[in-house]
């Protein structure tokens, strides 16, 4: 919360440059931070799309799920919410953590694994026109929200789920490491920003360079030809579902570093929508697109909310989204998976 | 769109047909909007066996007095719904005038929703955005909270006459907010506008949270107007008044009689353009965009209209909630809202104005018929609990059905189709009583073959391709029968 006291005086909508010229740096970290998180999701959403021309709807609640799968591994874990951070050492630290986001990826990759078998690929054998698709992506969304929100706590007894959001789990507490530009650079900063970079630089080359990833090119550029050249496409799609899920899940660890009591059922929800814009953003269908998309959309969100208001925040990350399918339709780096060089 | 059919249109619908064919043939895998299975045999090798298709036939048979004979009396009891109190019907844990004032409202939301997804095939998961601008037009026109306040005493609108006299107004910016919305947005393609209209709806809950000088904030309006008639010693405030409960004629009722009559307004003027020329070019939008264009269907510019009319319907219901309730806060409008009522509309059967009301139907009632029940049948239930869950099981039936009916509960039978190949039929086999011994036998696939001269009116402008090959003359419809 470095930037958040900044609060623009004019009661309709401020318009506080000044404001945003003196945090500027400042701004742009806390948003890479945010834009990290939307990018690794939005990988989600922009690799269905390739392979599928389908919006996943449900994506934001695969990413709710990993949200409770990477809470659920800490308190399997021993930990407890807590007021203050668990000193565990850096070490340790990182390796609970790491626990954790594997955690959360098993959880949202298996989800997003079995929402596929469940409920697209009865669709697919039919034959559904994408409409149909869409409107049970929504469907999948209400069931997953309304399952952690009414029957997971009756599974687990209580501990997870429910109407208010989880109790957080602090294994860090956020300390100034040292400064770029006079902007503070939290511990907070770095684990996010360094895993979400690792994390995308794995699924470029997981894409670009293994097998795997060119078959999942070659569905997305023409599913007939690649199933003739002995790709098989149930398999890809699948594998696809799997990626998005664990990246969403690996998201998910690091969204509730930086706001701890996000741990909600409906708080998939927003988040999702912004991720799916920051793959319009870059180009849906784009991998690269949808990472410079989410970090960009991290950044403009930031700087707005600082220009116009903090309650701005979620209105300026749609306005841009119009503004830029307005004269851009295809998104920054245009569309197509499939383009992408072989 | 021309209005005269030239030899070289005529080649264009073919080459369409064909590439369109092809196209199919190429890629099967890839998703492309399709029919549903309903229409794709022709309808006079279907037979007419199920309980819809009868009833259709039936009612299509009566002469028009006569419809309207069969309908007053349906519409009247559905009216009346509320006030018999029918015991399986009536729902516990609330009043059921109020559900079905919020049923009314749903209904035209699904009306107006269908116009949009179902009639012009356009996916709008921002339509929440209307309902609460017509909602806060209102209120924001009539509450003393507001300094736009136009109602006595600080302005010059009686206070007895400013809902209706405002309805108008609000219907109008409703109307100009989905021109806004619509006029940079539906160049896009499918998929990106169901994201941008979803982030549109959710930019007008922000504003209304927002712009506290004017909308009130997340402490709403209150004291919004509404009809002050019926004033009596008991109802000072007269029978529209949210006071008015506990009697067999509460507001509920009354809001939901008004309902109905914007309901029956908006059906006929939907039903209208549907069989207008609007409406073909909505249908011809919704199966092939591109052939559509082709064929010289000013595509953007019907797609506005579709945007509008349905913003204009939303923009009536929220109206009537604003004066329903009468306070208006950001939350009732939350994107949540949006997906229900689009369940309304893929539940009810997208493009069938009556499904959609079905629709509406299920989704308000059912929540409120289990709540406070304990025993449903002699089986003793938690009905609360029932209620609670209702999301879940709106989920589950919206997956369910996109499996085994994604064409919803009551389909739309492509009627303008339909008729006009039924009427090509009919022409036909008159045709074959008077040169006596003609094979009577035709199907709409004939008439694709022989090209739109055998339709007989002379005009191409909403032949739409589809996928099984067939070629769809709906121009018959305005051949001279209605």
């Amino acid at each position: 919360m470095l930037v958040h006291g900044v609060l623009a005086a004019d009661p309709l909508i401020g318009f506080d440059l000044a404001a945003l010229g003196r945090n500027f740096w400042a701004l742009t970290v806390d948003g890479l931070t945010y834009g990290a998180v939307y990018a690794l999701v939005a990988v989600g959403y922009t690799l269905v799309y390739g392979v599928l021309r389908l919006i996943n709807f449900a994506h934001s609640e695969i990413f709710m799920l990993g949200m409770f799968g990477q809470y659920a591994t800490l308190l399997a874990l021993g930990f407890y919410p807590s007021g203050d951070a668990f000193d565990k050492g850096v070490l340790l630290t990182v390796v609970y953590l790491g626990i954790a986001m594997i955690g959360g990826m098993v959880v949202a990759g298996g989800a997003a694994v079995g929402l596929e078998r469940v409920a697209y690929r009865p669709l697919r054998k039919r034959g559904a026109p994408s409409l149909v698709f869409l409107i049970t992506a929504i469907g999948a969304s209400f069931v997953i929200q309304e399952f952690v929100h009414f029957v997971l706590p009756a599974l687990t007894g209580g501990e997870l789920g429910g109407v208010n959001a989880e109790q957080p789990i602090r294994l860090v507490e956020p300390e100034v490491q040292f400064t770029l530009f006079g902007a503070n650079v939290t511990n907070v900063t770095l684990i996010i920003v360094l895993s979400a970079l690792i994390l995308a630089l794995a699924t470029d080359m997981f894409i670009n360079r293994t097998k795997f990833g060119r078959g999942i090119r070659a569905v997305a550029q023409d599913p007939v030809t690649a199933t003739l050249m002995g790709v098989s496409r149930e398999r890809i799609i699948m594998l696809t579902f799997l990626i998005g899920g664990i990246l969403a899940g690996a998201a998910a660890l690091l969204y509730t570093l930086r706001v701890p009591n996000g741990i909600i059922y409906s708080g998939g929800f927003i988040l999702g929508i912004k991720a799916f814009s920051a793959a319009v953003l870059g180009g849906i269908g784009n991998l690269r697109g949808a990472l410079l998309g989410g970090l960009l959309l991290g950044v403009m969100e930031n700087y707005g909310q600082v220009l116009f208001g903090t309650e701005w925040r979620d209105v300026v990350a749609f306005v841009l989204l119009i503004v830029v399918l307005m004269f851009r339709p295809t998104g920054i780096l245009g569309e197509s998976l499939g383009r992408a060089r072989a | 769109m021309s209005t005269t059919s030239t030899p070289a249109e005529n080649g264009a619908t073919n080459g369409a047909t064909q590439r369109a064919g092809q196209g199919q043939a190429a890629s099967p895998a890839r998703p492309r909007p399709e029919l549903p299975p309903a229409g794709q045999t022709p309808v006079s090798q279907r037979p007419h066996g199920g309980v819809g298709d009868r009833f259709r036939l039936w009612w299509d048979a009566l002469a028009r007095p006569a419809q309207w004979g069969v309908g007053v009396p349906f519409i009247l009891l559905v009216a009346l719904l509320p006030i018999l109190n029918i015991p399986v019907l009536t729902t516990v844990g609330t009043n059921f005038g109020a559900v079905m004032a919020q049923f009314g409202m749903y209904a035209l939301l699904a009306i107006g929703l269908n116009v949009v997804v179902g009639q012009a095939g356009l996916l709008d998961l921002g339509y929440v955005g209307f309902y609460a601008i017509g909602a806060y037009t209102l209120a924001i026109m009539t509450s003393p909270d507001s300094p736009w306040n136009v109602t006595q005493p600080e302005g010059w609108l009686s206070d007895d006459w400013a809902w209706l006299a405002i309805l108008p107004v609000a219907v109008a910016i409703t109307a100009m907010s989905g021109l806004v919305l619509g006029s940079p947005t539906l160049r896009l393609r499918g998929d990106y506008l169901a994201i941008v209209t979803l982030g549109f709806g959710e930019i007008v809950r922000l504003l209304a949270d927002n712009l506290d000088e004017v909308t009130g904030g997340g402490q709403g309006l209150k004291s919004v107007a509404y009809p002050r008639l019926g004033v009596t010693e008991e109802l000072p405030n007269g029978v529209f008044s949210a006071g008015n409960v506990g009697t067999t004629l509460s507001s509920g009722v009354w809001w939901f009689w008004l309902s109905l009559v914007f309901i029956i307004i908006s059906l006929l003027l939907v039903g209208n353009l549907e069989r207008s020329r609007v409406g073909r070019a909505w249908v011809a939008i919704r199966e092939d965009e591109d052939a559509a264009e082709i064929m010289g269907v000013p595509t953007f510019k019907f797609k506005l209209w579709a945007f509008v009319i349905g913003a204009s319907i939303g923009g009536v219901s929220g109206a009537i909630y604003a004066g329903q309730v009468q306070f208006v806060i950001p939350t009732n409008f939350n994107i949540i809202n949006s997906v229900l009522f689009l369940c309304a509309v893929v539940l009810g059967g997208q493009g069938n104005k009556l499904g959609v009301i079905l629709g509406a139907f299920i989704i308000v009632y059912l929540p409120n018929f289990f709540l406070g029940r304990t025993s449903l049948f002699g089986i003793p239930i938690d009905g609360n609990e029932i209620a609670n869950y209702r999301y879940l099981f709106f989920g589950v039936a919206l997956m369910v059905l996109m499996v085994f009916r994604p064409q919803g509960l009551i389909p739309v039978r492509q009627k303008l189709l339909t008729y006009g190949r039924e009427l090509y039929v009919a022409a036909r086999r008159a045709l074959a009583r008077v040169h006596d011994g003609a094979p009577p036998a035709a199907y709409a696939t004939s008439a694709a073959a022989s090209g739109p001269a055998g339709g007989g009116a002379g005009r191409t402008p909403a032949t739409g391709t589809r996928p099984d090959g067939a070629t769809d003359h709906d121009e018959t419809t305005d051949g001279g029968t209605r």
